[in-house]
C-alpha cells in the first residue's frame, strides 16, 4: 500500500488503533503508528476520538435483568431446590 | 461481610466464593445475586447465536439451571463469569443451529474488511497525500463539557451497539461494558485473540461513527 514501509496513511492508522490500544501491535508498527500520531493532528484526534468511545461505552448501565426474566429464574430456582 | 438487605450488586467480586457457599446451601438472595451480577453478560452472549432477546432470555435461564447442576462440580480455581458464559454458549450454539440460525463463522468472519471509517474521508490514490485526511475529526473535547454523557448520547451509542451483528456485540458489551480481559473474553466466547480483536476494532469503530454522526449532526 505505501511507497515505503517506514510510512503508514492515516487510513492506515484508523485501522490500527484497535491493536495499538491493545497492546497487539509488533515492536516495529508501534514505533510507525507513533511517529504517525506525533506529526499528524488529525489522527492524534482519531486516537482520543476512540480512546473516548471507549469510556463512553464504559460508562453505560447495563441494567437491571428484564423482570420477567427474573421471575422465571426465581421459580426455575425453587423448583430446583425442592428435590 | 453483607448484611441481607445490603445491594447484592456491589458486593467485590472476592464475595463470589461466599455467594457459591450460599447457593449450594439453597440460599435465594445469593442467587438473585449472581443472576443480577452475571445476566447481562450472559444475554450478550447468547445474542451471538440465537436471533431474539426472547430466545435469548431462554437460554439464560437453561444456562442458568445447568449451572444450579453443575455447582458440586464447579472447582473455585477457575473464574466464575468464564464458566457460566462457556455454558451460555453451549446452549445458546445447540439452540442456534436448531433454529438454523447458526451464524457463528460467518458472524465471527463480518468486519474484518470493513473499513473503520468511510474511504471518501481520505484522499484517493493517485493524487497527492493519498490515504490521509480530506479534513480531520473533530476534537470532541472542545464539545460542551457533558456532552459525551448527555441521556441523548447515551442512547444513540445503545442503539448502535443494538444494531452489532451479534459477535461484535457479545465482544464490546463483554469488554467495553462489563470490562472483561481480552483473554477472559476469548475463553468464554471460544475465540482466538485475532478474531477477538478484529470484532473489538469493528465494533468500537462503528459506535465512533455512530458518535461523530451524533456530535457532528
Ligand atoms: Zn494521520
Amino acid at each position: 500500500m505505501a511507497e515505503h514501509a517506514e510510512h503508514i496513511t492515516c487510513q492506515e492508522v484508523v485501522e490500527l488503533v484497535t491493536d495499538y490500544l491493545e497492546g497487539g501491535l509488533p515492536a516495529a508498527e508501534v514505533s510507525l503508528f507513533e511517529q504517525h500520531i506525533l506529526f499528524c493532528e488529525g489522527c492524534r484526534t482519531y486516537l482520543e476520538q476512540m480512546r473516548l468511545t471507549v469510556s463512553t461505552v464504559g460508562r453505560l448501565d447495563t441494567g437491571d435483568v428484564p423482570d420477567q426474566l427474573r421471575d422465571r429464574l426465581l421459580s426455575a430456582f425453587r423448583d430446583w431446590k425442592r428435590p | 461481610m453483607p448484611t441481607p438487605d445490603s445491594d447484592h450488586v456491589m458486593l467485590a467480586p472476592d464475595d463470589e466464593a461466599l455467594l457459591l457457599d450460599r447457593l449450594r446451601a439453597g440460599d435465594e438472595d445469593a442467587f438473585e445475586a449472581l443472576v443480577a451480577r452475571h445476566s447481562s453478560a450472559m444475554l450478550a452472549a447468547a445474542r451471538m447465536y440465537v436471533k431474539t432477546d426472547a430466545a435469548a432470555e431462554d437460554v439464560v435461564q437453561d444456562a442458568w439451571l445447568g449451572v444450579l447442576k453443575g455447582l458440586a462440580r464447579f472447582e473455585a480455581r477457575s473464574s466464575l463469569k468464564t464458566w457460566i458464559i462457556r455454558i451460555v454458549v453451549n446452549i445458546a450454539r445447540t439452540r442456534g443451529a436448531r433454529e438454523a440460525r447458526s451464524v457463528p463463522f460467518s458472524s465471527l468472519a463480518t468486519g474484518a474488511d470493513e473499513a473503520a471509517v468511510a474511504p471518501d474521508r481520505f484522499r484517493p490514490p493517485g493524487g497527492a497525500f493519498p490515504g490521509h485526511w480530506n479534513s480531520y475529526p473533530r476534537d470532541w473535547r472542545s464539545l460542551p463539557e457533558d456532552s459525551l454523557v448527555q441521556l441523548e448520547t447515551t442512547r444513540a451509542v445503545l442503539r448502535e451497539i443494538g444494531r452489532l451483528p451479534g459477535a461484535q456485540q457479545a465482544v464490546i458489551r463483554l469488554r467495553d461494558v462489563e470490562g472483561w480481559t481480552a483473554a477472559e473474553v476469548c475463553a468464554a466466547l471460544d475465540l482466538t485473540d485475532g478474531n477477538q480483536r478484529v470484532l473489538l476494532h469493528r465494533a468500537r469503530s462503528r459506535v465512533r461513527g455512530a458518535l461523530e454522526r451524533h456530535f457532528d449532526g
